[in-house]
């Protein structure tokens, strides 16, 4: 029996999430746990825009911090946060379909530039509007645990396990959702971009329509993450929409390997793992991300994942040579 | 009047350090190809290692020239060690090498310096100069005239030197120089140690007025690609107009609009710029937008 790509990823994400929940010792482990799942899920859709479309975005991070003002900001007004959650994603969506158009017909550098200069603008507006976010400060968020959501489908748990839960299968839905949508026509032809515009075109693909499809859907994938660190952490800062947000969110993804949602899981697991279990990462925490991009592009330029997957191949395939070689001597 | 006057001596004071970074992306962008993003650390670099030499009793003329020499080291490290090793690599790789360098020396120099916000006392005391209702600092004086003379260089070294003319000719065809027996390695090695050296050049003279400490480095480059996209990629009087306008924008958006938006202007220019001129100003239409 062979599996789909889409059924694969979901049991491969399932049981990590699983297997993560047994082996965890304390509910540090589970907060950890429940970063990696956000992460993971964020850098998804730097994936599907990045991985499979080949366009860089420095400006993810304020999606990012769209989904997770919303959530903080609308249940203030008597919405409740699941709606607020959704009202986020769909400004995120808006606002990448309103500025995609324009904004992709850009390409390499002016791409990269522009897209910083959109998410250094909605950080600005984060930390500057006091008023409305609470400034640099950042401000609390208040909305539905948890915990006592899944204590409406009969499932008690702890706090921090819930939100790992929770987080766990969001990031399986979305890594589920990424890989279908990545075999379906519309992301064959989401890659068919990523070799040549041009060639895109005279095959039929409506290259702006795609790269603006593409762009609102790795939005959404961020402004969702946002949501969910907001309402998980109970707190939020500008920073999540920060500069070095981005940049790490593109790091995650080209180290695991931008290609694949594997590579997005490996790149946020490692990340997000390491400066916890380095204490004396914190110190060098800016050095050591610099050498990792830098080190990544030079080294393996198709991220971890791939590089790693490309020499069990060759590995497998050289014992299948030498064995061949053996029988016919 | 006056107050016109003053924010536009303060736009062309703080243009003056956006148009010598963006010389310096220029000159880099001409000669590899490669938009480096650590631009901004080069000026960091510069008024850090001034400070902290002024600060250990250097001499300011002495401790000047050290800093820019500084900055020389650290571009020619950045090219050596990030750049020539990545080789053909996608734009994309570059774009993420160019950061994660940024990054790297952002962190560097937080551990090597401080987290401190620094600055000395300018090269010609303190004392404000009255000027037609106006004041302007003598250190304003330093840099507007400092961005002229880089200017100056780079205009009669790129026209008049062997090894200038060998920087153009690895821009416009690296294969072609190096058929006619131009060192096209020496030229690139030449442009990433002369725009570092010019990057810390400006952050040497302005750190007395904009003061500066380890993480503006991603603003002043931002607002440096604000000024090349706006005066049009590659060309160096683009660069210097761009800069003077990006510095003018942003002292009339602190004077008049809000000064907790000045730093906006510089991005809302930029995304104005793509969408309605990808060439710039003085750029010319590219056959080629990548």
């Amino acid at each position: 029996m062979t599996l789909g790509p889409g059924t694969r990823t979901f049991l491969v994400f399932a049981a990590l999430v699983v297997l993560g929940a047994l082996v965890f010792p304390s509910s540090f482990f589970y907060r950890v746990g429940t970063l990696v799942w956000i992460n993971t899920l964020a850098v998804t859709g730097m994936v599907v825009l990045l991985g499979y479309v080949g366009l860089v975005s420095l400006g993810h991070a304020g999606f990012f911090a769209i989904g997770a003002y919303a959530t903080a900001l609308l249940p203030q007004y008597g919405v409740p946060s699941g709606l607020a959650m959704l009202a986020g994603a769909a400004g995120a969506a808006l606002l990448a379909a309103l500025i995609g158009r324009p904004i992709l017909r850009l390409s390499g550098y002016y791409l990269a530039i522009a897209t910083l200069g959109l998410g250094m603008l909605i950080w600005m507006v984060l930390s500057k509007e006091a008023w409305l976010t609470g400034g640099p400060d950042g401000m609390t968020v208040t909305g539905f645990s948890a915990r006592s959501l899944l204590k409406s489908v009969g499932i008690t748990l702890k706090t921090a396990e819930a939100w790992y839960w929770l987080c766990g299968a969001a990031a399986t839905l979305g890594a589920v959702l990424a890989v279908n949508l990545g075999q379906s026509s519309a992301g064959r032809a989401l890659r068919a971009i990523h070799d040549s515009d041009v060639a895109a075109a005279s095959l039929g693909v409506d290259v702006a329509r795609a790269k603006s499809a593409a762009f609102v859907i790795s939005a959404v994938y961020a402004a969702v993450a946002g949501a969910l660190l907001a309402l998980a952490n109970g707190y939020i800062t500008p920073d999540a929409g920060g500069f070095m947000h981005s940049v790490e969110l593109v790091t995650m993804a080209v180290l695991g390997g931008a290609a694949s949602v594997y590579g997005a899981l490996v790149g946020a697991l490692i990340l997000t793992a390491l400066p916890q279990v380095l204490t004396v990462f914190a110190e060098y925490e800016h050095m050591v991300l610099g050498a990792i991009m830098v080190g990544t592009m030079i080294a393996m330029r198709r991220g971890l994942v791939p590089a790693l997957a490309g020499l069990l191949a060759r590995r497998r395939a050289a014992r299948h040579a030498g064995r061949l070689a053996r029988r016919v001597s | 009047m006056a107050e016109l006057l003053q924010f536009l001596v303060s736009g062309v004071t703080v243009g003056a350090i956006y148009a010598a970074v963006a010389l310096g992306f220029t000159l880099i962008y001409n000669a590899t190809g490669v938009v480096n993003f650590a631009q901004g650390e080069f000026v960091v670099i510069g008024g850090l290692t001034a400070a902290a030499l002024i600060g250990a009793g250097v001499p300011p003329l002495l401790a000047a020239p050290l800093a820019v020499l500084a900055g020389l080291v650290m571009g020619l490290l950045l090219y050596r060690l990030a750049i020539r090793p990545a080789g053909q690599a996608p734009l994309v790789s570059l774009i993420i090498i160019t950061i994660g360098a940024s990054i790297f020396l952002r962190g560097a120099m937080q551990m090597v310096f401080d987290k401190q916000i620094h600055r000395y006392d300018g090269f010609s005391g303190e004392a404000p100069i009255g000027f037609l209702g106006a004041t302007i600092l003598p250190q304003s004086l330093w840099i507007i005239g400092g961005s002229l003379v880089v200017f100056a260089f780079l205009a009669w070294f790129m026209g008049h030197t062997r090894a200038g003319r060998g920087i153009r000719a690895t821009a416009s065809n690296r294969l072609a120089a190096a058929l006619v027996g131009i060192n096209t390695k020496a030229a690139m090695n030449l442009s990433f140690a002369l725009s570092a050296a010019i990057g810390a050049l400006a952050g040497v003279l302005a750190t007395p007025v904009t003061f500066t400490s380890y993480d503006v480095g991603v603003l002043v480059a931002l607002k440096g690609f604000s000024a090349t996209m706006l005066g049009g990629v590659g060309s160096a009087q683009g660069a210097l107009a761009g800069g003077l306008l990006i510095g003018l924008i942003e002292a009339l958006t602190a004077g008049y609009l809000s000064s907790d938006y000045k730093d906006a202007a510089a991005f809302v220019v930029i995304l104005a710029v793509l969408f309605l001129r990808p060439q710039g100003l003085f750029g010319a239409r590219m056959t080629e937008r990548v």
